[in-house]
């Protein structure tokens, strides 16, 4: 990347098959702009997602790591997304312990309506990123 | 109040003439205890079933050779003898089998527990080239008062659950000025009350005196506090991470003898964990040049995501590492942390779930963005 390039962080988006990843599908059919820096996986439910998933994330260098699903009480499985919220409470908790950059993780709910939403919350969270600046872990040798 | 038995012998004759008075009358089959294993005087944990070799039972020796929560989930994994066994184990031994019970990886039937108010142990290490035997009667007076010994274990001098769960029968060893002249055994349970009936002794009510077990506590929380100091010096985001973990050899040595991290096939040790060589060149071309074996972080931050929810602070995996990492610290600092906000004290409630799968509707708001 060039230096006088403007940062443009790397997020990897986990989303939801039955909310999030298509409210993000709403995003894009409705022509909501949104920045680039997001990187969707698709997964059936935001609870699949293993906290080692985004430990590796992290630690193999991605700027921010963002987790979709659906709101609290609407979960395609009944109660998946409220154990994604009890995970990553820990696992920012852990972040917290070991003085690490906490503020790169993000949980947020986004329905399947909302492609707005979507848009913002990539939006903010880029805009979050940008200000923290890259992700260390990157260029580090000794992991 | 709790019912107990005065025995008026020292506390390890009492425990040991308790456990033969069980044995003889075939109240119980085994005795899960620890023994010195006759002519180098190496300890291990053993299964007696004959009264007299007793005598070399050692059921308060200060130190752990392997937690014994996970030898007793080991022991009951595959379900339960028929005839009781008892065993005599520390109460960070119990609380890591109690997790492991409710992890499906044993049971508390046909089994009857002992424990006592632990004053810590010593390193494995200490035991194996005979110097603990040297100090063994100085241990018994830090014991006396209540006080911590420079040479414990790390995770020990910081402990403040000394007191056990889930035990049927407690044993009054810590800050008890006359253990070595009368032994008083708290019958917590009704099985434990069953069992015991027959005993000769004196049957008391009696509680323990948590003045003097309070003030043990608070110690015990100043020692903690300096060790949590201490290492919060090293912390210093990624930089400080990679010097701590640096000099990890890979041993994985530290989840061999976790008593929380029980499966069989570890994935950091299965083939699709090592990396392809598009991996490595993939690191190549964005860090220039890579560590081997590679993701010894990813390694540790991920036992700490399996773990930090039931770490019990037994201070096994410091104790195994040949490079003294800190990890217990680091594992009991975060796992406090990681426990407090849930409100969990694992090995407490046998009947409580581990707060990961479990949920309320309304909690946690502000993790939400």
């Amino acid at each position: 990347m060039k230096k006088d390039k403007e940062f443009m962080p790397k997020i990897l988006a986990f989303l939801c098959n039955w909310c999030s990843y298509a409210g993000a599908d709403l995003a894009g059919t409705s022509r909501i702009k949104y920045p680039p820096s997001i990187l969707p996986i698709r997964v059936m439910c935001s609870s699949r997602v293993d906290p080692i998933l985004i430990i590796e994330a992290y630690l193999s260098g991605f700027d921010g790591v963002l987790v979709a699903g659906c709101h609290p009480g609407d979960c395609h499985y009944q109660k998946g997304n409220y154990y994604t919220r009890r995970r990553f409470v820990m696992l920012k908790k852990i972040f917290e312990g070991l003085d690490l950059d906490f503020d790169r993780l993000r949980l947020s709910w986004v329905s399947a309506a909302e492609g707005q939403r979507f848009a913002r919350v990539s939006t903010e969270f880029t805009e979050k990123i940008k200000e923290i600046g890259e992700n260390s872990a990157k260029s580090k040798i000794f992991l | 109040m709790t019912k107990a038995l005065k025995i008026n012998k020292s506390t390890e004759q009492g425990v040991i003439d308790l456990l033969k008075f069980l044995l003889e009358n075939n109240k119980v089959k085994g005795v899960f205890t620890l023994k010195k294993i006759n002519k180098n005087k190496a300890i291990a944990y053993s299964i007696i079933t004959d009264p007299d070799e007793l005598k070399d039972a050692v059921p308060f020796y200060p130190l752990m050779p392997v937690n014994g929560g996970k030898l007793l989930s080991r022991f009951t994994l595959k379900g339960s003898t028929k005839k009781p066994v008892i065993a005599v184990i520390k109460p960070c031994e119990i609380r890591g089998f109690v997790e492991l019970i409710k992890r499906e990886q044993g049971s508390l039937e046909n089994l009857y527990i002992i424990s006592s108010t632990c004053g810590g142990v010593y390193p494995v290490k200490m035991s194996v080239n005979g110097d603990l035997e040297k100090i063994i009667s100085k241990y018994w007076d830090t014991v006396k008062k209540g006080e911590i010994s420079p040479d414990f274990r790390s995770a020990c001098k910081g402990c403040e659950e000394f007191i056990p769960y889930n035990a049927d029968m407690t044993i009054d060893l810590l800050g008890k000025n006359d253990f070595d002249k009368q032994c008083i055994i708290y019958l917590n349970t009704k099985k434990g009350e069953e069992l015991i009936k027959g005993m000769k002794g004196e049957f008391l009510e009696k509680e323990l005196d948590n003045k003097k077990l309070d003030k043990i506590r608070d110690n015990r929380k100043i020692e903690k506090k300096k060790l949590f100091d201490e290492l919060e010096k090293k912390m210093n985001g990624m930089d400080g991470l990679i010097e701590i973990f640096g000099k990890c050899i890979g041993c994985h040595g530290c989840s061999k003898v976790c008593p929380i991290c029980y499966c069989k096939l570890c994935g950091f040790e299965s083939f699709d964990f090592e990396y392809k060589p598009s991996n490595y060149e993939t690191d190549f071309r964005k860090r220039g040049g890579i560590r081997v074996p590679p993701r010894t972080l990813f390694y540790h931050l991920g036992r700490l995501d399996h773990i930090s929810i039931s770490c019990v602070g037994c201070g096994s995996c410091e104790d195994v590492c040949p490079v003294d990492i800190p990890i217990s610290i680091i594992f009991k600092k975060i796992g406090e942390s990681v426990q407090k906000m849930f409100d969990y004290i694992p090995g407490k409630n046998i009947e409580e779930d581990i707060p990961l799968i479990t949920f309320e509707e309304e909690e946690f708001a502000e993790v939400e963005e």
